[in-house]
């Protein structure tokens, strides 16, 4: 057999993904710029994904993370069914953030089903990007 | 040829049988260099070699992520699955990467006929990843008809998809350049097909007859006469049907001509020099750290006692004689 190889530092992949029908990916972007300058891998799905295509897409890229961007109000219906389609498909242990205009009450009823960091409009992108790190180290 | 599919190790096992998720997990150590899936790769080697692999490269902005989906959607139309990579390049900087490829994917949320996986150039020159080989194969073991692969945007000698390849289709649009620009050495010399996309754009015409006078200076050295293909993929699409039957015709005149077993000896010639190379360099640096008197030999070096060149004769003798 050939001598292990050098370890290598693998970079963190993350799925940045819009669900639902607003058409507003500034915040997306600038988030995927932020994450890809600390070194990650950002596959950018972009736009108007169901939940179906966002777990299929984060599950074929074999994330360690996934960011959801949302301005429309409808969190409440559409995080709530990615998280359950993760759990059925083998992705439970993926951790999940999210972005946008979400009210306090829902952030609360969100991380209580299991979304694991919420920021708001002010949150700072040093901070989404420490999140999202200790994210993946605190799940791998 | 490996055993028979009784002997694979549970992982070959779940790839070949269709387990997603375990290839996606396995694509992932591929890229990461982890050298646990070496069995692995190994025992899949056996079940390839069969799909046609269809490099899909061009500058950027040409319409190669467009081309891949419309090409995914014929392909589907013929009942063909198809497994897809789609490389972007990774900052030289910081190492990270924004892997867009997948945008243009058409909602195909059900259909387990088609596989994307995005990846990240990760520091290789030539418009594809160290790793996208060994990635296009575990997509061909796992039961994909047709693999196809996106490179990064390319410039004029990132020729690497040639490697891997089996029909290279070289995508530009129109008023990319003058008649001169075709005549340049690299990427046009590797085109088995010549795809003229946004075909709908004023000066498509030019550019094609602009191809049609490159490939009427002599063909491929193997004798393959490239084919231009006007393409354009927004409504209507324009040329995808064509396109695919431009391949499908390359992929046939490989295997009437021989020139597919001529190719592969190539390609498999310089991919195991390589990664013997790899294999002896590694060992050959384990020794120079690890071995007293070679470490003495470096010193020496160091001090410009002696030159590399003998010092390297000396470390290759070296190993073949230890001690």
């Amino acid at each position: 057999m050939a001598k292990a190889r050098a370890p290598k530092k693998a970079p963190i992949r993350v799925l940045m993904a819009k669900p639902g029908l607003d058409g507003h990916d500034r915040g997306a972007k600038v988030v995927a710029r932020a994450l890809r300058d600390a070194g990650m891998e950002v596959i950018y799905a972009g736009l108007r994904q169901t939940p179906e295509e966002i777990v299929r897409a984060a599950l074929e890229e074999d994330v360690d993370l996934i960011g959801l961007s949302i301005l429309s109000g409808a969190h409440m219906a559409l995080f709530p069914r990615i998280l359950t389609l993760l759990k059925e498909q083998g992705g439970r242990s993926i951790p999940v953030f999210a972005g946008g205009i979400i009210p306090d009450e829902d952030a609360r009823r969100l991380k209580k089903a299991g979304i694991r960091a919420i920021f708001g409009p002010g949150s700072s992108l040093e901070e989404i990007v420490t999140t999202a790190q200790s994210l993946v180290h605190r799940s791998s | 040829m490996t055993g028979g599919s009784g002997r694979l190790p549970t992982v070959a096992r779940a790839i070949v049988d269709g387990d997603r998720r375990v290839l996606a997990r396995t694509i992932t150590q591929v890229e990461n260099g982890d050298p646990s899936v070496d069995r692995v790769i190994r025992s899949l080697y056996g079940r390839t070699g069969h799909a046609p692999v269809v490099g899909i490269t061009g500058p950027l902005g040409v319409g190669k992520s467009s081309l891949v989906n419309a090409l995914v959607g014929r392909l589907r139309s013929l009942g063909q699955s198809v497994g897809v990579v789609g490389v972007d390049p990774s900052s030289p900087f910081t190492g990270g990467s924004v892997l867009g490829d997948r945008i243009r994917l058409e909602r195909r949320a059900d259909d387990t006929g088609v596989f994307f996986r995005s990846m990240a150039s990760r520091g290789a020159a030539g418009g594809v990843a160290a790793a996208t080989r060994e990635v296009c194969r575990l997509l061909e073991a796992a039961g994909f008809d047709v693999v196809l692969v996106e490179t990064v945007g390319s410039g004029q000698v990132d020729v690497a998809i040639r490697d891997i390849a089996s029909t290279s289709i070289v995508v530009v649009v129109p008023h990319l350049g003058d008649e001169v620009q075709t005549l340049k050495a690299g990427l046009f010399e590797i085109a088995d097909i010549f795809c003229v996309n946004k075909v709908d754009l004023p000066g498509a015409e030019i550019a094609k007859r602009d191809l049609t006078e490159l490939v009427n200076l002599g063909g491929r050295p193997t004798g393959w006469a490239p084919r231009i293909v006007g393409t354009s993929t927004v409504d209507p699409p324009v040329g995808i049907p064509e396109l695919w039957d431009d391949v499908l015709a390359h992929e046939k005149f490989l295997d009437e001509s021989g020139e597919r077993a001529r190719g592969e000896r190539r390609r498999l010639s310089s991919e195991i020099v390589g990664l013997a190379r790899d294999h002896v360099g590694r060992e050959l640096f384990d020794r120079l750290e690890r071995d007293p008197a070679l470490r003495r030999l470096l010193d020496e070096v160091v001090a410009h006692r002696i030159d590399p060149r003998t010092a390297a004769d000396r470390l290759v003798r070296g190993g073949r004689r230890p001690g």
